[in-house]
């Protein structure tokens, strides 16, 4: 083990760090002010870099036909609260439009998929979750599974079995310390710290405090003025968006195919658990963890990688239990 | 009373009519990682079914399909499905190797014959009382093995590294790569494995590039496959990289791009049917199958994979009409017994992956000269390089 290979490592490392770190971000986002484990996310993930290797291709996404139909049925479900269906109908014709412009405006592909896959978090957590405003984590975890192949089964119907080749938005490398580091990969890095500087300060003002509170204590958060249904759907958009541009910043790194988001979301998963899925940049160290850890198996026992990946959740949860750092709610 | 006359007459019609039918029972991967291996196959099997490719005389055939998304605990369960639903006299499918090992157990408890559209040569070997049953089209990657080791000694290379996937496919040609690099003398440096879902295999590239190999070869099949090649290209190495035939489609051209050129990889002589020479016994078969396949489905669009189901057609169809002439369909377990001993007896079917002349110890048939050609990655479209004959 030189010392080159050992930068090349710690640079891979880092980088594939900052996406599960991402998505370890969206994932604790979710957890905090709604107790639902979004599994879905790492659908959510790969369906943007895949709808813009659509537009790239001259096509126009199914998944501008998807978002535009989930906002539509939820503009009927809420068609009594005022001016809110108008609202969410307008939404989903832009979305349209936003589609159609994609296809006439290919350069623009990478933000028009952001704008197109955003609706689709929202939007699932007023179909899927917000009925059922008195589940249990475990109740909202086996509708967060079922989504999942759901979204997966989409996935594949869109957009077919092969993986899609991405423009990279920072093209050729820099020399870092002497090691050539892929342009790309410092842009995810830096998104990684840009959003949990940005949750976790958003989470100190009084409107993120709000956020919380709806979690931690459901009547109480009514009680004080805090709309809880209001809360979730801000959490999906915020989160989304963070998964969102977590995909398309990946990409042109890893290709993209439909089936490569759940193992995403289950690193993700065990990064934001070091995290005790309520704090932002535990969940920041711990996907950098699981992408160092992953990089250096990959080096010494590329066979068992996964596994020494997954087998990391024991010491953490270990740790957890036993350390003091707990939330007391009410349940 | 007379509705149970009616009720019988209909049975018995039913049973008339169903009896002078073979029925084939078909499990691919046309969804899931092994996607562009499966849809070439399901592609022909359309064009096998609408009688492109000529059907046995004197009986009509049914074909059941099913996809299995390339898994393999799907493909067992369609497997099951097939021989005891739809009662079918033949089991043609399991693209991937993994699949097709576990559909091995399903098919000799049930005495069913079935014919593997997969590589691994541990399908068909050694031919044991469940392999009695099993036989299969695609090169093993023994036979491939070789060429790739005949080719690469012939360049002069000295020291070869392998990375490949984790799952039967990778295991079976680290394995055979390993057993003929040793028998030519060839150094095995460093093997590597990684999941077709990985998003990076820096750490395995790195390993390798560490330890200099002259040549590199990638055990991985279908789109994923491009990862390591590209990974390789990027972090600088210059030696000769090989791929194994899993990669003969245009989806891995397209996705390769710049990364892939220049790849060396053994395949079957359909995939440059029309460069070779014109003694070679494949050469005419390839052609008319191309000429077909592009009529339906498009200029370019044709495959080694959908070749392969192709030539289990070509044995199936001598097969069943032979196996005609011993037992009648409707008798089952007589007529499962009398195809399987048909396609065990098959001799000198032209195919387009080369000449198939199977037996009791050799459930493939093909010889290693006339079943590969040495191919390279040329401007983005395939380049016969050598043939071995």
């Amino acid at each position: 083990m030189d010392p080159t290979i050992f930068g090349f490592l710690l640079s891979d490392g880092l980088i594939s760090g900052a996406l599960y770190a991402l998505v370890a971000l969206s994932l604790v986002l979710v957890f905090a002010v709604t107790r639902v484990i979004l599994i879905p996310m790492g659908e959510w993930v790969m369906y943007a870099p895949l709808t813009q290797a659509g537009f790239l291709e001259g096509r126009l996404p199914a998944t501008v036909g998807l978002s535009a139909l989930l906002l539509l049925v939820w503009a009927v479900l809420d068609r009594r609260r005022g001016r809110a269906p108008w609202l969410l109908a307008g939404w989903a014709v832009g979305v349209g439009l936003l589609g159609l412009a994609g296809v006439r405006w290919p350069s623009l592909a990478g933000p028009i998929a952001f704008l197109v896959v955003l609706p689709l978090g929202p939007a699932s957590f007023r179909l899927f979750f917000e009925p059922l405003p008195q589940g249990s984590v475990l109740l909202y975890l086996i509708l967060a599974v079922g989504l999942h192949f759901v979204y997966k089964g989409l996935g594949l119907a869109f957009f077919g079995p092969d993986q899609f080749r991405l423009p990279a938005l920072w093209p050729g490398e820099l020399g870092v310390l002497g090691l050539p580091v892929p342009g790309q990969g410092v842009l995810l890095v830096a998104a990684a710290l840009l959003a949990m500087a940005g949750l976790f300060l958003f989470f100190t003002t009084l409107y993120g405090k709000a956020l919380r509170a709806a979690a931690v204590n459901r009547l109480g958060a009514r009680i004080s003025g805090i709309s809880v249904r209001e809360a979730g759907r801000v959490a999906f958009l915020l989160a989304t968006a963070v998964g969102a541009a977590a995909g398309l910043l990946a990409a042109p790194l890893t290709n993209a195919s439909y089936d490569m988001g759940f193992l995403l979301g289950l690193k993700g998963f065990v990064a934001a658990i070091l995290g005790g899925l309520v704090s932002y940049p535990l969940a920041v160290v711990g996907g950098g963890l699981v992408g160092l850890l992953e990089a250096f198996s990959s080096f010494y026992a590329s066979a068992y990688k996964e596994a020494i990946v997954f087998t990391l959740l024991l010491p953490i949860l270990a740790w957890r239990s036993l350390s003091a750092l707990t939330l007391e709610e009410e349940e | 009373m007379r509705k149970r006359w009616i009720g019988l007459a209909v049975l018995l019609l039913g049973a008339a009519l169903a009896q002078a039918e073979v029925r084939i029972g078909v499990t691919l991967s046309a969804t899931g990682p092994a996607a562009s291996l499966g849809i070439p196959e399901k592609n022909t099997l359309l064009l096998i079914e609408q009688g492109t490719f000529g059907l046995p005389k004197g009986v009509k055939v049914r074909f059941f399909v099913l996809d299995d998304g390339t898994d393999p605990t799907a493909a067992v369960k369609n497997t099951k499905k097939l021989i005891q639903e739809n009662r079918v006299h033949l089991i043609i499918g399991g693209t991937t190797s993994p699949n097709s090992l576990a559909m091995i157990d399903a098919v000799a408890e049930a005495k069913v014959p079935f014919i593997s559209l997969a590589a691994a040569k541990a399908i068909i070997y050694p031919v044991d009382a469940k392999r009695y049953w099993v036989f299969k089209t695609p090169q093993t990657d023994e036979l491939m093995s070789k060429a790739v080791v005949e080719d690469m000694v012939a360049r002069g290379i000295k020291t070869v590294a392998y990375l490949g996937f984790n799952t039967a496919y990778g295991e079976g040609w680290a394995k055979e790569f390993a057993k003929a690099a040793k028998a030519a003398g060839l150094q095995l440096v460093a093997s590597e494995r990684y999941s077709p879902k990985d998003t990076s295999v820096t750490g395995q590239v790195l390993k390798i590039l560490s330890k200099r190999p002259d040549a590199v070869l990638i055990g991985a099949a279908g789109t994923p496959a491009v990862l390591p090649q590209r990974t390789l290209v990027e972090k600088g190495y210059r030696g000769q990289i090989y791929q194994t035939h899993g990669v003969a489609n245009p989806a891995f051209l397209k996705v390769g791009g710049r990364f892939v050129e220049n790849t060396l990889l053994p395949a079957g002589p359909i995939l440059v049917a029309a460069q070779l020479p014109n003694a070679f016994p494949s050469k005419r078969p390839a052609l008319t199958y191309i000429a077909a396949y592009e009529a339906k489905y498009g200029v370019g669009s044709y495959s080694t994979f959908g070749g392969h189901a192709y030539d289990a057609w070509q044995i199936a169809k001598g097969a069943i009409e032979r196996a005609l002439k011993k037992a009648r369909p409707d008798d089952l377990a007589a007529f499962r017994k009398a195809l399987r001993d048909e396609i065990e007896a098959t001799h000198g079917v032209v195919g387009v992956h080369g000449v198939f002349t199977m037996g009791p110890t050799d459930h493939l048939g093909l010889k290693f000269n006339e079943a590969a050609v040495m191919v390279r990655v040329k401007n983005g479209n395939w380049v016969l390089e050598r043939t071995f004959r």
